[in-house]
């Protein structure tokens, strides 16, 4: 009995989401008795012997570059390959995992659990915790089946390193040609992806217009964040559809999120509640945002966010 | 071609959420129940628009639940479509779920089956994947726009840090995001003409849950928010710098 970690990558790189999901299958394997090991697929520039800092003790590799490309139905059988005898296949709940990991569960009719924020309960069985009702709620899962798969929140579990390296070695695959013939990619390059992001920025439809979205790309430079907003503010495309967070759009969950002029209807909280810290910044003190906060500002964002931005800069400074 | 849609109740956005019978059950009581808005906005209302493009598609919708799914059944039939199943069954886990309708693909041998990408409830994403795993089908998830082009399907799709766009030959299962299509009210003509289209109700097949839920638990309630006056910006990144140490 063994876990493996599904590890993301894009571009040769691996994912920040990927190193979260090591962390938890190695901390799995301490809680199981059992060893963490990790599948890359693709062909990867960074060093993977560093995955052992995450507790993972081997790298199994299948650096075909037909492998860059993620095709669900190709990815699932070679992980499905390379899961040999493991009973416990961890991947992160990103875009990549969603398309895989159903695929995967039916192949090796392993129970999955999608969205998990916390290691099982295995006291009794086999039961994992996992976010529910766009973040409103969690709900425990029991998992019936021997083989399980758990698909990890991004940002929900954190990272952990130490000393350690991890062997890396080459496994044999038959790779099953794809059905999928990619015309064209558009990476988002130079941003920070905002599913990944630590910090997030968002403006709402109270900043009036598109124009006055360098308060908002200002800030989030500063601080090293992703950009994000409300759904109005995709719909009337001032900002970029991946932009929209909340229940008909992205589910986040960064260290900080920062919201400018967003009243924080419920359908926007649904998508942005599980954020750790949250800075609500609205003129009107009576905006519902304000009951989901932490830290708030009263006030017009066009005279309270340049103040912010400058008082950001002196705090880098020193 | 034929297309098959595939649509989940959802409890509505602003639904209070709760748990009743020992935190095990979803608390139903004054909840409005909707068209889970992923199955509505974007792969049925695509799904619509391929059908005005082309009149010889047939356009079918896919319920598995209860009898109570029927409003919103007929909700979805207001929008469009010539004819809806329902698979008689409470909701089970997603495999259940999945394997109703990959049987139901499977026989009325659909080319195209359309998913939203999550229900807003669940949360499980798994449902596309899982049907076009049981059918041996191509899976494209996340898709941002659907075209029909010389037989095949061009699709952008949502991948880790962007999008592309690929082509892939039918039969083929989709699951459906933000820009695929624009949110539609349903016209009188629509609502008329929804009561008469046929609803088939079928039982479903037998098979084992992989999963259950054991219980749900609330969020515990934030502290309070911390005011910081719009004079004093230096104290908030103070704030965010020392005390929650996100800075
Ligand atoms: C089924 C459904 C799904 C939905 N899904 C989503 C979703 O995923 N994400 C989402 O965001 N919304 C979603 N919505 C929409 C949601 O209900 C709200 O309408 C939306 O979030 C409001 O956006 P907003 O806060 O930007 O705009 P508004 O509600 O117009 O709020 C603007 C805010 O800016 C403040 N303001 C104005 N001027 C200033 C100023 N100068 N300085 C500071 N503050 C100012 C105002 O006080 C106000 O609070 C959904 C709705 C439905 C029905």
């Amino acid at each position: 009995m063994s876990i493996l970690v599904f590890i993301d990558q894009a571009d040769g790189h691996i994912k920040k989401a990927s190193f979260e999901a090591a962390t938890y299958g190695a901390k799995l394997a301490a809680q199981l008795g059992t060893t963490a090991e990790a599948l890359v697929l693709g062909t990867v520039s960074d060093d993977l012997s560093t995955l052992g800092q995450y507790g993972i003790k081997k790298v199994h590799t299948v650096s075909d570059a037909s492998l860059n490309k993620m095709d669900a139905a190709v990815y699932a059988d070679v992980i499905a390959q390379a899961a040999g005898q493991a009973t416990v296949i961890v991947l992160s709940n990103n875009t990549t995992g969603k398309a895989v990991a159903p695929r995967l569960s039916v192949k090796l009719k392993a129970g999955l659990v999608s969205g998990a924020i916390s290691l099982p309960d295995t006291s009794q069985g086999f039961v994992v915790r996992k976010s529910v009702f766009s973040g409103k709620a969690f709900a425990n899962i029991a998992v019936k089946t021997d083989k399980k798969i758990i698909a990890l929140n991004p940002n929900a579990f954190g990272t952990e390193t130490g000393a350690g390296s991890a062997e890396v070695a080459a496994v044999q695959a038959s790779i099953p040609a794809s059905n999928v013939e990619v015309v064209a990619v558009n990476k988002v390059s130079g941003e920070v992806p905002l599913s990944e992001a630590d910090i997030v920025v968002s403006g709402g439809r109270g900043l009036k217009g598109p124009e006055n979205w360098g308060l908002v790309t200002e800030l989030a430079q500063l601080l090293g964040a992703a950009t994000a907003c409300s759904r109005p503010v995709a719909d009337i495309h001032w900002r970029p559809h991946h932009e929209h967070v909340g229940q008909t759009g992205l589910a986040i969950a960064p260290n900080l999120y920062i919201a400018i002029g967003i009243s924080g209807a419920i359908q926007h909280l649904a998508g942005v509640n599980r954020s750790k810290t949250i800075v609500v910044i609205n003129k009107d003190p009576e905006a519902p945002f304000f009951k989901a906060a932490d830290y708030g500002i009263v006030g017009d964002a066009f005279e309270v966010v340049p103040k912010v931005i400058e008082a950001v800069k002196k705090i880098k400074a020193s | 071609m034929k297309i098959l849609v595939c649509i989940s109740k959802t409890p509505d956005t602003t639904a209070k959420i709760a748990f009743t019978d020992n935190n095990t059950k979803f608390a139903t009581d004054g909840v409005q129940w909707i068209i889970n808005p992923y199955d509505e906005w974007y792969a049925l209302v695509r799904a619509i628009e391929l059908k005005e493009a082309d009149p010889s598609i047939a356009l079918h919708l896919l319920n598995v639940g209860g009898a109570d799914s029927e409003p919103i059944i007929r909700k979805a039939l207001a929008l469009g479509g010539d004819e809806a199943i329902r698979v008689n069954s409470e909701e089970n886990d997603s495999f259940f779920v999945a394997s109703q309708i990959a049987n139901i693909a499977k026989e009325g041998g659909y080319d195209l089956v359309f998913t939203g990408k999550e229900t807003i409830d669940y949360n499980g994403s798994s449902i596309g994947g899982m049907v076009a795993e049981l059918l041996g089908n191509t899976y494209i998830s996340h898709a941002t726009k659907f075209d029909l082009q010389d037989g095949k399907a061009l699709v952008t799709r949502e991948i880790e840090g962007g999008e592309e766009q690929c082509q892939a030959a039918f039969p083929l299962v989709v699951s459906c995001q933000k820009g695929m299509a624009e949110q539609r009210i349903p016209n009188m003509k629509g609502i008329m003409g929804a009561r008469t289209k046929p609803l088939k109700v079928v039982e479903p097949i037998a098979v084992d849950s992989m999963t259950s839920v054991v219980s749900f638990e609330l969020p515990p309630a934030k502290a309070g928010v911390k005011l910081v006056s719009a004079d004093q910006p230096e104290e908030l990144v103070r704030l965010l710098r020392e005390e929650a140490k996100v800075i």
